[in-house]
């Protein structure tokens, strides 16, 4: 049965009128109309559903939204300030962290959720925080690169 | 003069990606659309006695269910190979064979109505290996039509130049046979497809797909429409490594009930569907035979494959020439025979992954390069560099060598990784961890010489228009998976005109708006959009330089194109802006566009298979592996790897280094843990979580070095990047293995029990090896004579 | 896309209204904390409850409270414990554990709790539904036979929980609050040897916290056996806990596997060893030679059955190696 439901993504307020077994993948992807989120198992083996709850990375494929009514959801559509990219935004363009660009929203979110505690990581804190995104383009290399790009950057801004 | 050729630029659609808005097929959807899910069959083989679709008709919310008999027409990519159907008829021939489909209002009433379709099956005997395969006793899985005998699909046989002269040459004969596991693409993005169907009979298809091309004639085919009515969009792709090369059971599908229907109708299939449809890495046996003189020069091979095809041709018969067609330009090797088998067998269906068809005896080759280097006392690396083929000739089997530059990219890994002093030599502070040091070579080609169907049409085409606003459309059929293919055009036309990469778009992979480009398959893309691309836009250049000449007073030769101004060479106060050339142009000549197209070299061999194996030019690629091996659990971690590649000129060196990267990824992958397994004819762990690959914890770090070749068949220069690094992957790393630990693991994946049982046989005191023990006896023909070219390798005789 | 079967929710605001709706429902309803194990097995339609009892807007079921000893409310995440320093300093295994689970976002949803009650997993069962369809169902979901032992007349999915073995080693309690009242049980006892009826609580029963001991200078470890450094569940987990007295003879000794068999496995004959002994290399072969008698690992996991058998002894071997340099 459906329920009413407030959601808040991005900044921005939804009120919603949803059956309580649809998942916050399918409510952001169907419902909302933002497919950035991207799904490639649905059972939370892959890491490409990955959104911020409250800037903690999560996966929307098992995360129920009855449950983060009151919750900050942030989802790649959400990286960008107004029409100024995210640092990793820019810098997985510029540096080719983004082959298929499959794996890349939830990539992204997970490095964010990273760069907000510490801008400047080891890589091998940057391997720990994103071992849960799975990435077959790019053997990670250039991942590994543009986080640690966008952190000087992020850090440059602070 | 060059400003974005050779520069490390973003790819133009990265933009889009990272904000999240390219649109992938499952991420978009039409007003009215229909959700549509296939239902699959359940046991490997079986002959379709009847199936039930009344309930799942009845269930509200369905539209529309349809089974085989609504699509009954055979399809496959190849034309020899027209074997499959978008829904079975009359037989399943693997778990996952698509039996039914349903059409629904939303996806959970699609998914109910499959549990309402009842398919009655009267069993057949699954032919699950490839000694089943062989047994005759056992029930065919095609028609005698569809196979060369049995259950065996294809065979070949090809002898060049004298292979018993060669043998009697020999100082040393080495034979052992190998294994290379199947395994699969894994891209992240399941396959999905839209189709619409408007009243006047237009269809469209939005699908991930490498080769919207080749789907187009086969929507054509199945659904019996003028093919001038259908149109196929590649939707942006999220990866593909081969497994979205053939045309696919779902886009036909997905087609048939948008007409069926009147509404726009989707299928997006599940991960398990995905392994199901497959057609990734053929597993195959192999048989090596190998004679060498006393200094290791090479005096003839014989390479036996045995395929293991699963239950339909897909690229089977080239899959099959491509085990056996690569081994001869990276040495120079005088005499030469192969013999090569692809059999059925019940499970889901092998085709092109990543190097389609040529890991699997690269890995045999390269570990028994080592064999044989262990053996005579040689360094592998000098050993290899002594006999790698020379630029301008032919391999015996008439394959055309323009440039290579493998001796260079050996030479790079082996300093960077010092390996002289450093193989044999590796300690480590922990006891029961080994350290080693290997070193593989391979090659690939830059785009297959034929086409899938046989014609005398471009394999590329483009379509360059030139706005007076001063922007710059390529249209091109290519698809971009990923790899950076609609870049490069962008970054040709640019390089060209001398303009700024931002003021160039590039449409692709539209059949209705777009000149045919056969696809991101066999690492074709960059040589052949690249020159079509040139090739368009040569001549409109020649048209806006003689207008600017006569405005100018200079001869056309005079001029060229730079930073958005047409300049004087010799007087460069004499310039007009890229805008004022272009007004000057269009006027005098009307609306300004070009169109190209690029046919590759004819090149085949005198002989029947010659067609696989011939390209324009090879890639080479050299790697290191430094592996540390864990004696007491047998668990190998690959420390670094060395990777340089022959690609020829890197047209944007980010892209390369990314492709080499990718590669070497999968190449670990494949080496450690990728495979395919099954339990009977069941997929054991069709799922991401079980299905092994490696996260960012896994990943070696990689050292990659570009050796640029300036190679004169491809656009400035360029050869390929996206296949030919994963090759030396694999062997590079079972040859660290042995220089670790001293032990041969001569199949993939290797695995930690592996290493333990070859380690307890090494203690026993016997062959410290795992791998395959024998080669099925199996009735290969007699092979094919052809007598090699002139500029071939030629054998010396020495002896006798 | 694989989807949820519908179901209604129901968030509780305490542990006293979760439990009462789960008995309104008698059996239909399910209690769903992380949801990390329970929603993909929903998906692949290993569960079809009328009704979830959501967890996580239950305040009192989340919380590290030192106390004599250290209690951990049942919904607290596992990157909350991996992260907690107590428990990083004293309960350095269980910290561990939980940052062994999975994957970092794994870890920001799936709770304590959850993993402690983690379903048993067999390659048989793990399955979407048509694939069992394909095979032929098991006892475990819908079927009458065990697919790994067709012979037996139990059900073999394997226990694969990471902090399950840690919790046991050391001495952990948990309490569980039903429609009954509350009982506290040994953490040993939260676990039976059956595949299908793995845990010893009763239904209706949930588990509202753990309670671990003072560490009093216990020392323990776990370690990992598996595939890939993240995401995959272990194919053997050991846990070890070791006291020393004051002259250096271990006072108390226990060593707990997991992932080869249906619960949590003691290794007895190891810690009887060990007891009163002092920590040499001798002692530790003799103690992972005894540990890896037991284990009878099936072909049901990741790898082969023979190999995590063989790892049995090198893991405790380790993992008593890494206790006495600790």
């Amino acid at each position: 049965m459906k329920q009413v439901l407030h959601l808040r993504v991005n900044g921005q307020a939804h009120e919603l009128y949803v059956e309580p077994h649809k998942t916050l993948l399918e409510v952001l992807r169907e419902e909302l109309d933002l497919t950035g989120t991207k799904h490639g198992c649905d059972l939370g083996e892959c890491g490409a559903c990955t959104v911020l709850v409250d800037g903690t990375p999560i996966l929307a494929c098992l995360a129920l939204p009855i449950e983060l009514q009151e919750r900050e959801i942030t989802t790649v559509e959400g990286l960008a300030h107004g029409a100024e990219l995210h640092p990793l935004q820019r810098a997985f363009a510029e540096l080719n962290a983004a082959q298929c660009g499959y794996c890349t929203s939830g990539m992204m979110l997970s490095a964010k959720a990273l760069l907000d505690r510490e801008t400047n990581p080891t890589r091998e804190k940057i391997r720990d925080a994103l071992a849960g995104n799975l990435c077959r383009c790019t053997g990670y290399e250039k991942i590994l690169e543009a986080v640690e790009v966008a952190g000087r950057e992020v850090a440059g801004r602070k | 003069m060059t400003h974005v050729i050779g520069t490390p630029l973003a790819k133009i659609d990265s933009w889009d990606k990272v904000i999240g808005a390219a649109k992938y097929a499952d991420d978009m959807s039409l007003p009215r659309m229909l959700h549509a899910r296939i239902l699959r069959s359940t046991i490997p083989h079986a002959r379709i006695v009847n199936i039930d679709t009344l309930d799942a008709e009845e269930l509200p919310g369905v539209v529309a269910v349809i089974t085989g008999r609504d699509v009954p027409i055979e399809y496959g990519i190849l034309p020899s190979s027209q074997d499959e159907q978008a829904l079975c008829v009359d037989k399943v021939r693997f778990v996952g064979d698509a039996v039914a489909a349903v059409a629904a209002l939303d996806p959970e009433t699609a998914e109910r109505a499959l549990q309402l379709i009842h398919v009655e099956y009267e069993p057949l005997t699954p032919v699950v290996t490839m000694n089943e395969a062989l047994d005759e006793t056992r029930d065919a899985i095609h028609s005698s039509a569809h196979a060369d005998h049995h259950n065996i699909h294809k065979m070949v046989a090809l002898e060049f130049g004298d292979l018993d002269a060669g043998f009697a040459e020999a100082d040393y004969i080495l034979e052992e046979n190998y294994f290379y596991q199947g395994n699969t693409h894994l891209a992240l993005e399941n396959h999905s497809a839209l189709a619409s169907f408007s009243p006047d009979g237009h269809l469209t298809l939005w699908s991930s797909t490498q080769t919207p091309h080749y789907v187009h004639r086969a929507l054509a085919k199945t659904l019996e429409l003028p093919a001038s009515r259908i149109r196929v969009v590649a939707a942006a792709i999220g990866g593909g490594f081969g497994g979205k090369t053939d045309p696919f059971s779902h886009e036909i599908v997905a087609c048939k009930l948008a007409m069926l229907t009147g509404r726009p109708v989707k299928i997006t299939l599940t991960r398990q569907e995905v392994f199901y449809c497959h057609r990734g890495r053929h597993p195959v046996l192999m048989w090596v035979k190998m004679g060498v003189r006393n200094d290791g020069e090479p005096t003839a091979l014989h390479f036996r494959t045995m395929l293991d095809g699963g239950a339909y041709g897909s690229y089977g018969v080239a899959s099959t020439y491509y085990t056996g067609a690569l081994q001869t330009v990276t040495y120079k090797i005088p005499a030469y025979k192969f013999e090569g088998m692809r059999v059925f067998t019940n499970k889901p269906p092998c085709g092109p992954k990543r190097g389609h068809g040529t890991p699997q005896p690269r890995f045999a080759l390269e570990i028994h390069l080592d064999k044989i280097a262990r053996h005579l006392g040689l360094d592998p690396a000098e050993y290899r560099k002594r006999f790698i083929v020379d630029d301008k000739t032919k391999t015996v089997n008439h394959l055309t060598i323009t440039t290579c530059g493998l001796r260079e990219c050996i030479d790079k890994v082996v300093d960077a990784s010092d390996f002289h002093n450093r193989i044999s030599n590796l300690q480590s502070p922990i006891s029961s961890l080994k350290t080693g040091l290997g070193l593989a070579c391979g090659s690939y080609l830059s785009g297959a010489g034929l086409p899938i169907y046989w014609n005398q049409m471009p394999h590329s085409g483009v379509i360059v228009k030139v706005d007076r606003g001063g922007g710059v459309a390529v249209f091109c059929g290519s698809t971009d998976i990923g790899q950076g293919s609609t870049s490069l055009l962008a970054y040709i036309a640019a390089e060209e005109f001398g303009i700024d990469v931002r003021d160039v778009r590039v449409i692709t992979a539209d059949t209705d708006l777009t000149p045919v480009d056969l696809g991101s398959y066999s690492s074709r893309v960059t040589v052949m959009t690249g020159n079509a691309c040139i090739s368009a836009i040569r001549p409109l250049k020649q048209k806006i330089l003689d207008t600017a000449a006569e405005k100018l007073l200079v001869p056309a030769e005079s001029l060229s194109f730079r930073d958005g101004e047409i300049i004087c060479e010799d007087d460069d106060a004499r310039r007009l802006k890229w805008t004022d050339a272009i007004a000057l142009a269009e006027a005098k000549h009307g609306t300004l566009s070009g169109t190209g197209s690029y046919k590759p070299p004819k090149r085949a061999g005198p002989y029947k298979g010659s067609g696989v194996g011939v390209s324009p030019s090879y890639s080479y690629a050299a790697c290191v592996a430094q592996v540390s091996v864990d004696t007491e659990t047998g668990q190998v971690r690959v420390e670094k790897i060395w990777l340089a590649h022959d690609g020829g000129r890197a047209l944007n060196p980010l892209l390369v280094e990314g492709q080499v990267e990718g590669s070497v990824y999968m190449g670990v992958g494949e080496a450690l843990m990728e495979e395919m397994t099954y339990r009977g004819g069941l997929h054991k762990a069709p799922s991401l979580l079980d299905y092994k690959s490696l996260t960012m914890n896994d990943m070696p770090p990689v050292e990659t070095f570009l050796v640029e070749t300036n190679d004169p068949e491809g656009p400035f220069g360029a050869k390929e990047a996206g296949q030919g690094p994963l090759l030396p992957v694999p062997p590079a790393i079972a040859n660290a293995i042995y220089d670790a630990i001293g032990v041969r693991i001569d199949e993939t994946p290797i695995t930690p029990d592996k290493i333990l049982k070859a380690l307890e046989e090494k203690e026993k005191g016997r062959a410290a090896r795992v791998g395959p023990k024998n080669f099925p006896n199996a009735p290969y023909p007699e092979p094919l004579h052809v007598e090699p070219p002139e500029d071939a390798p030629r054998l010396e005789r020495k002896k006798g | 896309m694989l989807r949820l079967p519908p179901f209604e929710y129901h968030a509780p605001r305490s542990i006293e209204q979760a439990v009462n709706l789960y008995a309104q429902f008698g059996g239909a309803a399910m209690f769903a904390a992380g949801g990390t194990d329970l929603y993909p097995n929903m998906k692949r339609r290993q569960f079809t409850p009328q009704a979830l009892i959501g967890l996580n807007g239950i305040d009192e079921l989340r919380g590290i409270v030192q106390d004599n000893g250290i209690t951990i409310r049942a919904g607290t995440t596992l990157s909350q414990v991996a992260s907690h320093p107590i428990l990083q300093s004293q309960y350095s295994a269980l910290a561990t554990a939980a940052n062994l689970v999975s994957t970092p976002q794994l870890r920001a949803m799936g709770t304590l709790g959850g993993n402690l009650c983690l379903d048993t997993r067999c390659n048989y069962y793990n399955q979407e539904f048509s694939w069992r369809q394909a095979l032929g169902f098991c006892m475990k979901k819908d079927g009458e036979i065990c697919m790994v032992a067709p012979g037996s007349s139990r059900c073999w999915a394997v226990s694969s929980t990471d902090c399950a073995p840690v919790v046991v080693a050391l001495d952990g309690r948990v309490r569980l609050v039903g429609p009954r009242g509350e009982r506290v049980i040994a953490a040993s006892d939260l676990y039976r040897d059956d595949g299908i009826l793995y845990l010893g609580k009763e239904r209706d029963e949930l588990v509202t916290e753990i309670l671990l001991p003072p560490a009093d200078g216990t020392k323990s470890v776990y370690l990992k056996l598996r595939r890939r450094d993240s995401f995959d569940f272990p194919i053997l987990g050991v846990a070890a806990a070791l006291r020393f007295a004051s002259n250096g003879e271990i006072a108390n000794a226990r060593i707990v596997l997991g992932g080869v068999g249906s619960r949590p496995l003691e290794c007895v004959e190891s810690a009887r060893l060990l007891m009163g002994q002092k920590l040499t290399r001798e002692l530790i072969g003799a103690a992972a030679e005894a540990a890896w008698k037991p284990a009878r690992p099936l072909d049901n996991t990741d790898s082969t059955h023979s190999y995590r058998k063989k790892m049995t002894r090198v893991y405790v071997a380790r993992a008593l190696e890494a206790l006495s340099e600790k």
